[in-house]
């Protein structure tokens, strides 16, 4: 029996804040295993700490881990720099990506590519993946020449984050609010990337405030999230439920017990 | 600052006699108690016969002289940093022929260092330390050369130029950085060594880069390098002075001065990458003018020395000439950067703009010192200035000092914008969110925030310029 790929147990985290001067406690105990060929879908309130979590798991400079195991592959992450944990396999696709002025897309994607298979990659062998991907996500080439998300349009930062997934092949893939500031027919293509990129080989993470995410994704396990912890999780029934119900309507019973 | 004293009495010595031990280097301390500080006039007479330079070029000199000694130090900077100028220690002339080399023994370890790593081949790292003169490059000299002279393209160095084209260059000198418009600019005056004397033909359009290097028998960059380049009416030249890898010189000053000439309809460009070693007091005046629909641009590049003074300057003298200035400054511990530009708007409908980028690290300090001119009755004119100072940690220092002075209200658009940041702890850990390294996450934000210079460059140039930041910012991370 191989490891899962994710495994938390009771997880706890606290995060500085620069306003505060504290440390302040987000996380206060998430239970959750992630194997390879689910699609999991994390949802909640703003707040509830589903953005933390992926920023803990990937190594935020602010979180911090205080309590609890995070095993990815087998292997305890806590002492893992966000480097580290990238190259091993973990990816997040922000919901607010960085703005790096003078540094080309392209450049990045290549010193990416090269930094998650830590071997140099000839320029030919990286320019094939690189034209296949942007053909199967539509991207002009254009783009490759322009600052890295300078300017970009909030439609132009997500395709550029789910274009590095595909580039960099994570097996694990955390979405954090992916869906955010997407019109519909933008909100339609991103997934039906996502869903492109989701095999047997790899797992899903997918963050969400709002429930219309479950119209382009099919999840094999949802959880709701609430004050820090996973106080209800399900298989595609509660993505169901919520579809029917709402989603405000299924926490608001959990919430109350 | 430390020298070898060599105890001379200046009365009897024969001065046509072992002139390079006495009188090369100014050690001297017990002749100059009871002389005049400095290079004396029998020197610079010396220097000129020697030269066999023409009469005006002797007067010329010693006119300098009298105005260097009678000047005091500029007092708008901090005066701490002339204090380390001992004009006694001074080297003030060294003949191509027999100029006393440093010994490549002496050149310390780091600096040989870095060329290993930076692979400069092995003629250029002595070269670039002084050791020896020049490049071996003399075949891709005289290629370039035979194809210059087609076209009536005079490219030599200054002392050559004086000797054949004496009568051009004396209608140029000076008028752009007089003899007494600083201090250092006198001195270079009266003991000027090396340098290019530049001139392109009306119409005639260089195709390639003119790099100092491609000279013979020459210093790339003297200690009181003397440049003049001139494009004349629809000409078009870009001159490459310097280059990325560390230039060590034992002697802890170097002050030149650059005069740029683009006649109407002309297009100049100076791109210049000083790396010198951290010894040096590095001043460099820089000037130049451009006339109707003329355009002067300077690339300028300080990474090395300990203090840079450096504010490269276009007089926009006819309608429609433009002036652009890119510059950037990295310094590192125990540097100062103090660089900037000067535009002078002299005439309407003339344009310009400054991009400065610095970056600061280790303590080291970086300025922004420059000045907008619009004079009046220069109506329609635009300039825009953009400096960006760099902090990579939280002792290191940046400021500005920007001057705007405007006489003109007709149509006059003044944008000046300037910002200080330090890299995000974000931004870094977005990159390191991808594999990649937190040293070289930094290095592309560090590259990406001066790609408005380097993109100006050659591509060789661009890449070395690139890898030499990597070395400096090697170790930055804790």
């Amino acid at each position: 029996m191989t490891s899962p790929l994710l495994e938390l147990k009771g997880l706890c985290s606290t995060v500085f804040s620069e306003d505060t001067d504290q440390q302040i406690p987000i996380l206060k105990g998430v239970d959750l295993t992630i194997n390879k060929g689910e699609i999991h879908v994390l949802m909640g309130v703003n707040g509830s700490g589903k953005s933390s979590l992926a920023h803990v798991l990937m190594g935020h400079p602010n979180h911090q881990i205080t309590e609890g195991e995070a095993h990815f592959d087998g292997t305890p992450i806590q002492d893992m720099e966000s480097d580290e944990r990238a190259r091993a396999g973990m990816f997040l696709a922000f919901q607010y990506p960085h703005a790096i002025g003078g540094l080309p897309v392209g450049t990045f994607l290549k010193a990416a590519v090269e930094a998650r298979r830590s071997e140099e990659v000839p320029f030919r062998v990286f320019k094939r993946e690189l034209d296949a991907a942007l053909e199967k996500l539509g991207i002009s080439k254009e783009f490759l020449g322009r600052s890295l998300n300078e300017g970009f349009s909030g439609g132009e930062k997500k395709r550029n984050e789910i274009l590095q997934m595909h580039l960099l092949k994570p097996t694990l893939a955390m979405l954090d609010e992916t869906d955010s500031g997407l019109d519909v027919d933008a909100l339609k293509k991103v997934f039906h990337d996502v869903r492109e990129y989701a095999n047997q080989d790899n797992a899903l993470l997918v963050i969400t405030h709002y429930d219309r995410v479950l119209d382009y994704i099919n999840p094999t396990h949802v959880h709701i999230m609430s004050d820090g912890r996973i106080v209800k999780s399900g298989g595609a029934d509660l993505s169901k439920r919520i579809d029917e119900e709402g989603f405000e309507a299924v926490l608001g019973v959990e919430a109350s017990v | 600052m430390s020298s070898e004293k060599t105890e001379v009495d200046f009365d009897v010595a024969d001065i046509n006699k072992d002139y390079e031990r006495l009188y090369g280097f100014h050690t001297n301390t017990d002749y100059l108690k009871d002389s005049k500080k400095g290079v004396s006039p029998d020197i610079i007479r010396e220097i000129s016969k020697i030269k066999n330079e023409p009469e005006w070029m002797l007067e010329f000199r010693l006119n300098s002289l009298d105005i260097f000694n009678s000047m005091p130090d500029p007092t708008w900077m901090d005066g701490s940093v002339f204090d380390d100028i001992n004009y006694e220690d001074l080297y003030y002339y060294a003949s191509a022929g027999d100029k006393k080399y440093n010994d490549w023994d002496d050149v310390p370890e780091d600096i040989k260092d870095t060329f290993e790593r930076l692979g400069v081949p092995e003629a250029e790292r002595k070269f670039l330390a002084g050791v020896s003169a020049q490049f071996e490059s003399e075949v891709v000299y005289h290629h370039i050369q035979e194809e210059l002279e087609k076209k009536g393209v005079i490219f030599l160095d200054f002392d050559t130029g004086i000797q054949k084209h004496g009568d051009l260059i004396r209608k140029y000198i000076a008028k752009l950085v007089p003899q007494g418009d600083n201090k250092f600019a006198a001195l270079n005056s009266a003991c000027w060594s090396g340098g290019s004397f530049v001139y392109i033909p009306p119409g005639v359009k260089v195709e390639i880069p003119l790099q100092a290097y491609f000279r013979i028998n020459a210093e790339s960059i003297g200690q009181f390098e003397r440049t003049i380049i001139i494009a004349d009416k629809g000409a078009s030249v870009h001159y490459i002075e310097g280059c990325t890898a560390p230039t060590y010189s034992k002697t802890a000053f170097h002050t030149g001065v650059i005069e740029l000439f683009a006649e109407e309809d002309a297009y100049l460009r100076y791109t210049t990458i000083q790396n010198w070693s951290t010894n040096v007091l590095n001043l460099v005046t820089q000037r130049a003018i451009a006339k109707k629909n003329a355009t002067v641009e300077w690339m300028d590049g300080n990474l090395g020395a300990k203090t840079t003074m450096k504010y490269p300057a276009v007089y926009l003298a006819e309608p429609g000439a433009r002036g652009r200035v890119v510059s950037i400054g990295y310094a590192n511990k125990g540097q100062r950067q103090d660089a900037g530009a000067k535009m002078i708007h002299a005439a309407p409908h003339t344009t310009s703009s400054i991009t400065a980028k610095s970056i600061s690290h280790n303590g080291g300090r970086s300025s922004y010192r420059g000045l907008i001119k619009v004079n009046k009755g220069a109506s329609h004119v635009k300039t825009d200035v953009d400096c960006d100072a760099l902090l990579l940690d939280d002792f290191s220092e940046s400021d500005t000092y920007p001057t705007i002075d405007v006489r003109e209200r007709k149509d006059v658009s003044v944008m000046h914008e300037a910002t200080v940041g330090k890299v995000s702890d974000e931004t870094i850990y977005y990159l390191k969110s991808r594999g990649i390294k937190e040293e070289d996450a930094l290095l592309m934000v560090v590259n990406g925030f001066i790609q408005e210079f380097t993109k100006e460059l050659p591509m060789e140039y661009a890449v070395e310029l690139n890898r030499l930041i990597a070395l400096e910012m090697e170790g930055s991370i804790g």
